[in-house]
């Protein structure tokens, strides 16, 4: 009994911290879905509206001015910033490499990511800033049925459910409006998109200007973990078997993909760990990415590509 | 409700003006890229109402000239006046809201999409509804929506691909995709619409629906065509007038008949004794 509750809270400690890595990996699956862009900045993009967020907090605070008010004058300053960040990127990046190659742009964004993380941490400063957004404390379950009962962190499940309820609004936004087809238009083809008069350059924008909304939500919940600081940008690279396994194309293989990293490297890394040595955690979700690789190659939930030739 | 729907697919207000008035004029245009000339000082007119073919070998500079005339790529030199507006050059979105519309070479679909989302896509110019509005008047939104699809149900049923409406359109076949694609156009309301080879890679029987509907689309809703195509006996047949052009020149311009019995075009396509 003792074991199995230590298995139930490795578990959902692990699909609950994997949530959290869907956070951010949805960041990238809404730029590939609209452009067709791998957007190398999206871990930048975390850090520069987490700094954002935080530091407007900071100074609103020692102001004098409430908590509740600061935390949503400071959320609506950070998503300004996020809008003035996809405006720029659209109008000096992206804008001038429309109908350009995949890879082209893809460079690019790898550019716009160290002109982020500097400017960002120039404009900002580069310390570590607690984000005291959520309540970092634990819940004790079932203790009557386990012996010390099963831990669960309350961050994790205030990720799960904002992650829940982003997913279902940007379901809805792709498949049921128009500026949603658009956006699947301009993924699929630049130039027939064009044709029809879709604005590339605005759709571009929208699609920036969301993708920094959802690092600024991925924020929050990892600048309450962690604190704000350089090495959230790190989490870009978690994001990546996340975005492996689950399928670049698709919001809902974003969260699965993140549930089964999240739980696969806990559960590796507290059964497999004291045979093979510690550190799993670490490398484990890569791995597994490779194992989705050779065997279904578009993901779990990806798009299947077929080429005319 | 009814009037905010237009009962035919491409159907415009207004009185149609009589043939002959020039709707499109391309004057002096070159273009090229680095050294390579694709287009060496042609001219052309298009006029209200005709078909209007644009023939010669590979490479003779016809996509090219759809791509100017539509906005992809910008001449170095001359000007193109569309409805009696001059300018320089196009620009995709403009070309697109003033009504040209156009299909492409190696068919330019929205793959991952049904083929009602794609053709819905060609409904975009005529959707006035914002992205805020989107998100706050989720019922008005809603209403504009089932409208555009009233038309774009008109537009399946005229191109005969009722059965294929919740398709995706990679999964079909080459030749309904180019009629998915020409639907898309449609869907656009075009005054000019361009078509790049729409009849390429089809078999005989392909080819006869697409010249029924090419030549009903111009004489129900009046709207002008210019298309590039190969299939010579299909040119002829569909085609008011023909530009012929070699090696990015314009090398004739005429009647079908007359650019049959031209020298300089029999020379272009079969090549000169030496």
């Amino acid at each position: 009994m003792v074991e199995f509750g230590q298995f139930l809270e490795i578990l959902i400690g692990g699909l609950l911290s994997g949530v959290l890595y869907s956070l951010v990996a949805l960041g990238f699956v809404l730029i590939f879905k609209a452009s067709g862009v791998f957007n190398f900045a999206q871990g930048a993009m975390v850090l520069l509206a987490g700094l954002a967020l935080v530091r407007s907090l900071d100074f609103l605070v020692a102001r004098g001015i409430p908590m509740p008010v600061a935390i949503l004058m400071g959320l609506m300053f950070a998503g300004l910033v996020m809008a003035l960040t996809a405006w720029l990127i659209e109008r000096f990046v992206l804008g001038p490499l429309v109908n350009q190659d995949g890879l082209t742009l893809f460079m690019s964004t790898i550019g716009a990511t160290f002109i982020l993380e500097g400017a960002a941490q120039m404009i900002f400063g580069s310390d570590v800033y607690p984000l005291p957004l959520f309540p970092t404390d634990a819940w004790f379950l079932f203790e009557s049925a386990f012996p010390g009962g099963i831990l669960v962190n309350k961050l994790d499940v205030w990720g799960g459910l904002i992650a829940a309820i982003l997913v279902a609004g940007l379901a809805l936004f792709f498949q049921r409006t128009k500026t949603g087809r658009a956006l699947r238009a301009v993924a699929d083809d630049h130039a027939a998109a064009q044709s029809v008069g879709i604005p590339i350059s605005w759709i571009w924008f929208v699609v920036w200007l969301v993708a920094g909304l959802v690092a600024l939500v991925a924020a929050t919940v990892w600048g309450t973990k962690l604190g704000v600081q350089f090495s959230i940008t790190f989490l870009a690279l978690k994001a990546l078997p996340v975005l492996i396994i689950g399928g670049f194309t698709s919001v809902p293989g974003a969260i699965v993909g993140g549930l089964i990293v999240g739980a696969g490297e806990k559960l590796a890394e507290a059964y497999l760990g004291p045979q093979i040595g510690g550190g799993i955690e670490y490398w484990f979700a890569y791995v597994l990415a490779l194992a989705v690789l050779l065997v279904r190659p578009q993901g779990l939930f990806g798009e299947r590509i077929i080429e005319r030739i | 409700m009814k009037a905010d729907v237009n009962p035919k697919p491409v159907a415009r207000s207004g009185p149609v003006v009589a043939n002959g008035d020039v709707l499109l004029a391309v004057s002096n245009v070159s273009l090229s890229f680095g050294g390579v000339k694709a287009i060496r000082d042609v001219s052309l007119d298009i006029r209200k109402g005709e078909i209007r073919a644009i023939i010669g070998p590979n490479g003779a500079g016809k996509t090219s000239m759809l791509n100017v005339i539509n906005g992809f790529y910008h001449p170095q030199q001359g000007t193109i006046s569309f409805k009696g507006r001059e300018r320089r050059a196009m620009r995709p979105y403009i070309a697109a809201s003033q009504g040209i519309a156009r299909t492409f070479q190696n068919v330019a679909l929205f793959k991952g999409m049904s083929t009602l989302d794609n053709i819905m896509t060609g409904r975009t110019l005529k959707m006035r509804k914002g992205i805020i509005q989107q998100a706050l008047y989720w019922g008005l939104s809603q209403r504009e929506e089932i409208q555009h699809r009233r038309v774009v149900e008109e537009i399946i049923d005229f191109l005969e691909i009722q059965h294929i409406r919740k398709t995706p359109v990679g999964k079909l076949p080459y030749g309904l995709q180019k009629r998915v694609e020409l639907g898309r156009a449609l869907a656009t309301e075009p005054e000019l619409l361009l078509l790049d080879e729409p009849m390429a890679g089809m078999n005989l029987e392909e080819k006869q629906d697409m010249s029924r509907f090419i030549l009903t689309v111009r004489d129900a809703f009046n709207t002008t065509i210019a298309l590039i195509e190969h299939d010579i006996g299909v040119v002829m047949d569909l085609s008011d007038r023909v530009v012929v052009l070699d090696y990015g020149r314009k090398i004739a311009d005429g009647t079908p008949a007359e650019v049959q019995a031209n020298q300089a075009v029999i020379d272009a396509y079969l090549g000169i004794p030496h």
